[in-house]
């Protein structure tokens, strides 16, 4: 069992984490934040194994893991 | 479930103010990260440079002491010849350690200062928006390098690490990147280590990170991260070029 | 304290050294320059076998940057150049100003502009004394006459520097740095000081410490600069000195600083000699300048007679002190030509009625 939680307001919508998933269960997405930025969702918590790479290459320590 | 991945205690939980998919804010949570992990936060003095990384004083949660432009390495000397036993580290960019401060860094390394120099390389001036810095390679167009960059007319891109590793004071030296998630662990490893060379006193220790600067290589987020890969690295080698094994009392 | 103090003669460079252990400084980073080097050279011998610290940096650049580094940790820190290096150290101490930092730093001035020469002038009076780095900042400068003062005044200026945590100059010149006369090395006596608790030590159990001078917010910046003026202004109420000599009922007084002020006093004790009124008054903070002390002198002296080795610097200070009051003359040596006793004694001719 595995999660991650996504601080909305902090993502600038980089896309690092989308390219660096090992299952690709990140994207983009279709709301903005107060800063004006696309943040990202991930939309299959079920596939997370909370390997935590996502958190790792955040540049705005905007994803928490859990495992 | 635990929680396995959060904010290290050493980074203030405020908004970076970095360029989205800047590699800066990772680098400075790596620093974080081994602070956190040697427990020396209490004991840390950080010295700030001058260019995108003037703010480090709003993220780390220790002690900094500003420094004037290229100066960190000097300041931070100074910062620990009067207190020895602190942990004192400079962050620094290729503006500020390879162009105005590459005198005083050549020889704090020489001098094998027991501090950490942290080398952000983006091979361009962030802050005063995308000018030629020494690491700027060759035929990368900056705003004062419009036509590329000639080595005729700016020479070639400097290798600090390499360098630096030639020099006897340095007791670890080492490039690293950030761009994917294997060359990030080796750069939270390499980081580690030079902080962990300072606590041993050890000498000199020095981690050049190449990190992205979408916004003035004029490249989406991903895009700038994929040239780290295709244009730095290359030029760049990564590695550890210079690992003392044991203190160096000559 | 000694109770017996030591008596020796030594160079006017060395009593700088001297005073800089007797008061605490064991950490000193430096670059050579003539003609100051005796006082690297001393400290490198002395500082460590007390456990002190010495750097001969790379440049003078460096080394009013390790003083930046060591003097935020809380520590008695101190550098010495002269002139040209002195230049170089100005972006370094206006940092220090700014993140108000205590530190020593001595000129031994030497000719100039440029290279110049190794003789002794008085041409950074300007330089020392305005700040000397861009923004709004003074350092608290202090001039030395003798060899006695150059140990004196660097125990003071260690004192006053740490006071009002702003760096503070020794401007000695090549001639007192470099004679020698006897000292009375009586050991500093401390002032009482407040806690450095602005220091840089680690933030264990408490928050963390930061040490800029970066104001970005709306009206930061506009509110630091008056702090320190605020500064300024108290220094200028409480710690202005000089000698007077003579001054009373004179007609005419010479007014000179440091090594000008020795051969000034001579002329003065020669023009009394000859019966003329004369007296000298000598700044010993050049900054804090005197001014108001010079203008209630100028409420009985009519003519003041500035004695200095560069073509005109202190003399604006007396102007702006007496001008409305008094006629000001002007004895100017640039460097590499000092004066006799007898030919300022000549200049005092000239103007005296």
């Amino acid at each position: 069992m595995a999660k991650i939680e996504i601080d909305r307001e902090r993502c600038k919508g980089c896309g690092l984490c989308t390219i660096s998933c090992p299952k690709g269960l990140i994207r983009i997405g279709d709301e903005i934040n107060r800063q004006g930025y696309f943040f990202v969702v991930c939309d299959d918590h079920e596939t997370c194994t909370g390997c935590a790479i996502c958190g790792e290459i955040c540049p705005d320590v905007a994803i928490r893991v859990w495992r | 479930m635990d929680l396995v991945f959060k904010r290290p205690e050493c980074l203030i939980d405020i908004p970076f103010h970095f360029c989205p998919g800047c590699h800066h804010g990772i680098a400075h949570r790596l620093v974080a990260e081994a602070i956190d992990y040697f427990k020396i936060r209490e004991k840390t003095i950080g010295v700030a440079s001058v260019g995108c990384s003037v703010f480090m004083y709003d993220y780390f949660n220790v002690d900094v002491l500003e420094a004037p432009h290229g100066r960190a390495s000097a300041v931070a000397s100074g910062v620990k010849r009067a207190r020895k036993d602190r942990i004192v580290f400079t962050y620094q960019g290729d503006g500020d350690l390879a162009a105005i401060g590459i005198a005083e860094g050549i020889h704090t390394a020489n001098r094998g200062e027991n501090i950490t120099i942290i080398f952000a390389n983006n091979g361009i001036y962030g802050m005063t928006g995308g000018q030629m810095a020494p690491t700027t390679l060759l035929g990368q167009k900056t705003t004062t390098s419009p036509y590329g960059r000639d080595f005729t007319y700016d020479g070639y891109p400097i290798r600090m690490a390499e360098m630096l590793a030639t020099l006897e004071g340095s007791a670890f030296v080492a490039r690293v990147a950030v761009n994917n998630p294997a060359n990030l662990m080796k750069a939270k490893k390499a980081i580690r280590k030079a902080f962990q060379v300072q606590i041993e006193e050890m000498g000199f220790s020095f981690v050049e990170v190449l990190l992205s600067c979408p916004t003035n290589w004029g490249l989406p987020a991903l895009e700038a991260n994929r040239r780290v890969e295709e244009e730095m690295i290359p030029y760049f080698p990564l590695g550890i070029f210079k690992e003392r094994k044991m203190a160096d009392y000559l | 304290m000694d109770q017996n103090p030591e008596k020796i003669l030594v160079k006017g460079n060395e009593a700088i050294a001297m005073a800089a252990i007797d008061s605490g400084c064991l950490l000193y980073f430096g670059y050579p320059i003539t003609p100051q080097n005796d006082i690297p050279e001393y400290l490198s011998k002395h500082l460590p076998p007390l456990g002190g610290e010495f750097i001969q940096a790379e440049s003078e650049i460096a080394s009013i940057n390790l003083l930046l580094g060591a003097s935020a940790t809380g520590a008695r820190a101190m550098t010495s150049s002269s002139s040209p290096g002195i230049s170089l150290m100005q972006e370094g101490i206006s940092y220090m100003a700014g993140s108000e930092l205590p530190a020593l730093i001595v000129n031994i001035s030497r000719s100039g502009p440029g290279l110049g020469g190794i003789s002794a002038s008085q041409g950074d009076y300007f330089q020392a004394t305005r700040g000397g780095g861009h923004g709004d900042y003074r350092m608290i400068v202090l001039a030395p006459s003798t060899v006695q003062e150059m140990y004196d005044l660097t125990c003071l200026a260690f004192d006053l520097s740490d006071k009002y945590r702003n760096p503070a100059m020794i401007l000695g010149d090549a001639l007192i740095g470099q004679m020698k006369e006897p000292l009375v090395r009586k050991k500093c006596e401390p002032m009482v000081l407040p806690p450095k608790d602005w220091a840089l030590t680690g933030a264990q159990g408490r928050k963390p410490n930061r040490l800029k001078s970066l104001y970005l917010q709306e009206g930061e910046l506009s509110e630091h600069n008056w702090k320190l003026h605020q500064k300024y202004e108290q220094m200028r109420k409480e710690e202005i000195r000089f000698e007077s000599f003579l001054v009373e009922e004179a007609h005419l007084i010479v007014a000179a600083f440091g090594s000008m002020a020795r051969v000034s006093k001579t002329a003065v004790e020669l023009a009394r000699e000859e019966g003329m009124k004369v007296g000298l008054f000598r700044p010993i903070t050049l900054f804090p300048f005197p001014d108001k002390t010079l203008f209630n002198l100028s409420k009985k002296a009519k003519q003041f007679l500035t004695v200095e080795l560069n073509t005109g610097q202190m003399v604006e200070d007396v102007r702006l002190s007496v001008d409305r009051d008094a006629e000001v003359y002007f004895y100017g040596r640039p460097p590499g030509s000092l004066p006799s006793p007898e030919e300022v004694l000549e200049e005092i001719k000239k103007y005296y009625h």
